[in-house]
């Protein structure tokens, strides 16, 4: 064989395994992705596990235990590109509401023996604690935008996944606006495009999964909200779901806690 | 021989399962001294952070314990939800969630059967190598998997973490033209879910039978999804409401899981095996007979077997979906009208893994004050420790390496969901 398969990894930190899923939801594609490259370490898909260094590694998940803070250094350390895939590990994901709150108070409501727990107060993204060479949005991410980079990164190219609002994806689409025409809370404005415009075309506002796009106006949407007739912990709360600790997000449901 | 033989056996990060979890085995003089199935995946406290969140929200928040499964989270919470705020769901909204449900089950049992369990009963690491030997049937599974995931996307706007879904119903219906678009597909698959039962059944089953304590829901006119009564087969047949009032959570020290048990402390089996054991009379005529074929009898007990049971499962929920699609004709409202007020609700449906159950408290403003949700990974955890102990005793002459497959193997028949475990694995098998 004149070409080694270049060799991809896997890691899961916390996390609802869907992203990662996403891997395997590319049924049409999968075993050509496995032509191109070789499953190294995937824990969800297979027992075989081949040592690093890996050429690409793919990231789900947020930092949340001591153990986990120590593991993303070691991963870093064998993977020559990083990708975080998923809003867990780009924003520190839904699990990042306790960094809102008291963190001994969430533990004793879920565990009888809070002694048996090992947790950080935190839950934080990869990028806090290590370099990463590309972030992939979503809760979950898009299978479509997960195959764009793969392929782009065994190439060598720039992976063309756009960086602008959702709310200028659904003018492109020809979408009517929910929160014009029906009056509908929506973060479009603010969040980052790549879902393909899933809950306008199911007469849904925008939940803000792919997280905050470049420079979000949040305050004049949150004036906005309000003008709909959103209370303040309503405005706090939309902000404050899968990406909750993404910086622009916190501070504005900070401002109406 | 006089001499002490001692055998450390550890499975330090368990593949092919959803989520982290591991497993200690340690035998002393051919007996097992400690047995121990760890998960160690990290808490997320859902739970707590579902504190002073609007009702409305329990839907989408819950969705995220589990990317496999989200719509046992989605559905469990809304019919919770409906309990405490009074109203039901039902005529074709509640025929449009049990077809996105069969669309879930479709994709995660296949998923599991197919790609994460076949591959043991082959000796081969993953799917991809059963794919170099027997392509035509690793690409006639994606395709069914595929189609469970086109079912999650015509109802629910996408495969992972749907949006559709709330509390009352849908935010909107899908068009008659797309639904239909799934009937001549789904009639492909019935066939092919078949052909993919009676290839599993063709499979090696390792020697291990236990009499398990099956729970699982029942309805009174079909086989039960999303919603029924919940019943054992020693008897127990209880309102969804009385959940509390018969099993318990524990909190063991070796994992991030609470282990469910009976109050009497007893252990219990859910998910396909318990549903296959319960409710077999309700499977349709060509479900029962595929079980047959396969070489099922009317009843299951070798946990090894519960792959096949996968795919007649499978094969029900295609039947099940074409039944829905057939007569599906486009619901006057997408939802029924919610109005929050203060009080309890309990919901439970059959996610592919078993019974899940949450219970909600609001207060007047429809805010939560307390959640509790028991995913069935949990349920099973004391279960897959006795089979774990039965299947060692039984092939304690294996090697280590073997007998660590075989471990692996036994927790893998669970389709353990540590991610909904943990609010699971490692093998670490020790021998003195």
């Amino acid at each position: 064989m004149a070409h080694k398969k270049p060799k991809l990894a896997v890691w899961k930190f916390s996390s609802c395994d869907g992203c990662q899923l996403s891997l395997l939801g590319c049924e049409d594609e999968l075993l050509d992705v496995a032509e191109q490259v070789e499953f190294a370490y995937f824990l969800e898909a297979t027992r075989a596990r081949v040592k690093g260094p890996y050429d690409i590694s793919l990231v789900e998940g947020s930092i949340t235990t001591p153990e986990e803070e120590e593991r993303i250094h070691q991963v870093r350390k064998q993977s020559k590109v990083l990708i975080t895939i998923g809003a867990c590990a780009t924003a520190g994901g839904i699990q990042a509401l306790k960094n809102f709150a008291d963190v001994d108070e969430f533990i004793s409501a879920v565990y009888a023996h809070p002694e048996y727990i090992k947790t950080l107060s935190k839950s934080t993204a990869i990028a806090d604690h290590v370099p990463v060479d590309l972030e992939l949005r979503g809760c979950p991410i898009n299978k479509v935008q997960l195959l764009e980079v793969l392929g782009a990164t065994l190439v060598g190219r720039k992976p063309n996944v756009p960086n602008h609002s959702q709310c200028m994806e659904c003018k492109m689409s020809g979408q009517v606006c929910v929160m014009v025409a029906k009056g509908q809370a929506c973060l479009g404005p603010v969040t980052q495009a790549g879902c393909g415009t899933i809950c306008p075309t199911f007469d849904r506002g925008c939940y803000g999964c792919f997280g905050p796009k470049e420079l979000p106006n949040t305050s004049a949407l949150a004036d906005r909200l309000g003008e709909l007739g959103l209370d303040a912990k309503q405005r706090s709360d939309l902000f404050r779901t899968f990406n909750a600790a993404a910086e622009p997000f916190a501070k504005e449901s900070l401002k109406h806690d | 021989m006089t001499k002490t033989t001692s055998r450390i056996i550890k499975v330090d990060a368990l593949s092919r399962v959803e989520g982290e979890g591991a497993l200690d085995l340690h035998i002393r003089d051919g007996k097992i001294k400690d047995l121990k199935f760890r998960i160690f995946e990290p808490p997320r406290f859902f739970e707590a952070l579902l504190k002073g969140r609007d009702f409305s929200e329990a839907p989408d928040i819950t969705s995220r314990i589990c990317g496999i499964c989200p719509i046992a989270y989605l559905l469990g919470s809304s019919q919770a939800m409906e309990d405490a705020l009074g109203v039901s769901v039902t005529g074709p909204l509640r025929d449009l969630r049990r077809l996105i449900y069969c669309g879930e089950w479709i994709e995660s049992h296949v998923l599991h059967a197919a790609m994460l369990h076949a591959p043991d009963f082959l000796e081969l690491d993953d799917a991809l190598q059963i794919a170099k030997a027997n392509p035509e049937l690793v690409k006639k599974a994606l395709k069914l998997k595929k189609l469970g995931n086109e079912i999650l996307e015509v109802v629910g706007g996408r495969a992972v973490h749907p949006v559709n879904l709330k509390v009352g119903g849908f935010y909107k219906v899908p068009t008659k033209a797309r639904v239909r678009s799934l009937i001549e597909p789904l009639k492909w698959a019935i066939d092919a879910s078949r052909d993919l039962a009676l290839a599993f059944g063709g499979f090696e089953f390792p020697d291990y039978e236990y009499d398990y304590t099956c729970v699982s829901m029942r309805h009174s006119d079909e086989y039960a999804i999303q919603d029924g009564r919940i019943i054992s087969n020693r008897g127990l047949d209880i309102d969804v409401s009385e959940f509390p009032d018969h099993f318990v959570e524990e909190h063991v020290a070796h994992s991030n899981a609470l282990h469910g048990m009976s109050k009497t402390g007893e252990a219990y089996l859910v998910g396909p095996l318990a549903r296959y054991n319960n409710n077999f009379d309700q499977l349709s005529k060509m479900a029962q007979a595929t079980a047959k074929d396969a070489g099922l009898g009317k009843t299951c007990l070798n946990p090894f077997q519960s792959i096949v049971v996968r795919m007649v499962e499978t094969l029900y929920a295609f039947e099940e979906s074409l039944r829905i699609a057939l007569a599906y004709e486009e619901p006057d409202a997408s939802c029924v009208v919610v109005t929050p007020r203060a009080g309890t609700g309990h919901g439970c449906t059959e996610a592919p893994r078993g019974i899940c159950y949450h219970r909600y408290s609001l207060d007047k403003n429809g805010l939560i004050t307390k959640a509790t949700i028991m995913p069935p990974t949990a349920q099973n955890q004391k279960q897959i420790e006795i089979d774990l102990h039965g299947v060692v005793e039984r092939h304690m002459d294996l090697a280590d390496e073997k007998l660590k497959w075989r471990c692996e193997q036994t927790i893998r028949n669970y389709d353990p969901c540590i991610s909904c475990a943990t609010h699971f694995l490692k093998l670490n098998v020790t021998r003195d």
